[in-house]
């Protein structure tokens, strides 16, 4: 690959701890954005949605940086955990923004989580990014050992997961879902098919 | 020596900010209406009405900007983008089915002899949005009364206008096109029911549903056809475009009713556009507070059955 070692070479002068640098820009860009008439007539449902969008990229994009190591053989390993734990905080600004701006009312917000499928499977997938949260620290990494990559496999069915929440919430069969899905689906494929290959190596 | 300048003027001079502020909405309408650069169209001069409601209505930037028209795209600034290379002159109307003068109307036809009204009516969309909307048109039944409606037709059925080249989200299966929707007799004859055919006194902007669109305000706002191009009147229940994508969700009947829930959300609450991030939600009503002219049109039907 000639284009990976520049782009490597590139790399290896930023440090991750840039990317919490960068990370909270958009959430402050879209809040101002909303504040000033930016996101159109309904601020708090653009607000939600571009909040849990974000999100979802930032997701799909941990899953991608093996493969883009496998195949194209640009190296982001160092970057994945930052990418990660920013991905839980705009998983959590969207989560906060329905709470606290959409609907308020702690009573219907449980109904909800209970009752309506899309909420309860983004829910889910929002309890299951909290351990590896809560265990991105070196300190967690050392101490668990092996556990923590065993552990941290939850993302695997937690990005699945923000991918079937956003097909349930919209109405009709729209496009960009679907990429989404798809997207995730084969990243997942690919996990299944190494796992595969290594069990029968 | 020159006269030191003076004036009387004091800050009760100035143009209030309210003022001016309109006026660069309404050059803002203009554009969208795509008039600017021509003679200035002359306001519809509808009459008033007393089934307006006495809420705010939106501004016109608002209730051009945020729309559900899938035609152009599912999302809600879609149709204020892609909705201007619509041709809406000229326009016809097929009138068909069980109807004693069937044919083709064109739309100066249709209006002729007509009396525009405004109706500010308030919209409450499926998706638990509303807004407050000064419409211009006239009652259906008009209409229906002009071509004449034979005594075995029950239900009156509305279809848009197919036309991907010019409505590019026809070119995906977000729904099965064209889009079609009904309504029972007694219903469109209702004197709430009207035909609309502008907003904000002006004629309608084509994201708005362009030029002639139904409007049914105790219904969820997918009821209320855009750019229509068929009037069928017909014995039986007529499919409906979101009824027949998912009949679990959306039936035909589609009332407004905070006690049967969407599936996927409650319908007890709605957030009214335009009220900034932290406008609260309010208590969606019974058929949107239409209830007193209405509710009688559906008395002894179950309407968490017949949602």
């Amino acid at each position: 690959m000639n284009i990976a070692r520049p782009v490597n070479d590139a790399l290896r002068r930023v440090p991750p701890w840039a990317i919490y640098i960068v990370a909270p820009v958009p959430a402050i860009w879209y809040f101002w954005l909303g504040l000033t008439g930016g996101l159109g007539a309904e601020p708090i449902k653009a607000l939600e949605h571009a909040l849990g969008l974000f999100a979802l990229k930032l997701l799909v994009a941990v899953l991608a940086i093996t493969p883009l190591r496998r195949f194209a053989g640009i190296n982001l390993v160092r970057f994945r955990r930052a990418v990660g734990v920013v991905a839980f905080f705009y998983v959590a600004l969207h989560l906060s923004a329905w709470l606290f701006l959409d609907i308020r009312d702690p009573a219907r917000i449980w109904a909800d989580i209970l009752k309506r499928p899309y909420i309860t499977v983004g829910m889910a997938g929002f309890v299951l990014l909290l351990p590896l949260a809560l265990t991105s620290n070196d300190w967690s990494v050392r101490r668990m050992g092996p556990g923590w990559r065993r552990l941290h496999r939850l993302t695997y069915p937690a990005v699945l997961l923000g991918g079937v929440h956003y097909l349930m919430l919209v109405k009709g069969w729209q496009m960009a879902p679907l990429v989404y899905l798809a997207a995730i689906l084969a990243l997942l494929g690919l996990r299944w098919r190494w796992r595969r290959r290594r069990a029968m190596a | 020596m020159a006269p030191r300048w003076t004036n009387d003027l004091t800050w009760a001079d100035v143009t209030p900010k309210a003022a001016f502020m309109n006026r660069r909405q309404m050059i803002a309408g203009a554009t969208a209406l795509g008039v600017t650069g021509g003679p200035a169209r002359a306001g519809l001069n509808a009459v008033e009405s007393r089934y307006s409601t006495d809420a705010d209505p939106n501004s016109f930037a608002d209730l051009t900007s945020y729309n559900n028209f899938y035609e152009f795209g599912t999302g809600k600034g879609d149709p204020a983008e892609y909705a201007g290379q619509l041709t809406t002159d000229p326009w016809a109307v097929k009138i068909d089915g069980m109807v004693e003068r069937p044919g083709s109307y064109g739309l100066e036809d249709i209006l002729k002899g007509v009396t525009l009204e405004e109706r500010i009516y308030r919209l409450r969309c499926v998706e638990a949005w509303s807004a407050v909307v000064p419409w211009v048109g006239f009652e259906l039944r008009r209409l229906l009364d002009r071509v004449g409606v034979q005594p075995s037709a029950k239900y009156v059925a509305f279809e848009t206008l197919l036309r991907p080249e010019e409505m590019p989200g026809q070119k995906y299966p977000v729904l099965d096109w064209p889009y079609r929707e009904g309504l029972r007799l007694d219903e469109a004859m209702h004197p709430l029911t009207i035909l609309a055919t502008g907003l904000y006194d002006e004629p309608m902007p084509n994201q708005n549903g362009a030029p002639i669109r139904l409007v049914v305000p105790w219904k969820y706002g997918f009821k209320s056809i855009k750019s229509i191009v068929r009037i069928t009147l017909t014995d039986s229940q007529p499919p409906t475009a979101w009824n027949m994508a998912n009949p679990r969700e959306y039936g035909f009947y589609s009332n407004v009713n905070p006690e049967v829930d969407h599936p996927r959300w409650s319908q007890a609450t709605e957030r009214r556009i335009g009220g900034g991030l932290f406008s609260a939600r309010i208590p969606t009503q019974m058929f949107n507070g239409y209830g007193d002219q209405v509710a009688a049109l559906y008395s002894g039907m179950d309407l968490a059955k017949f949602f």
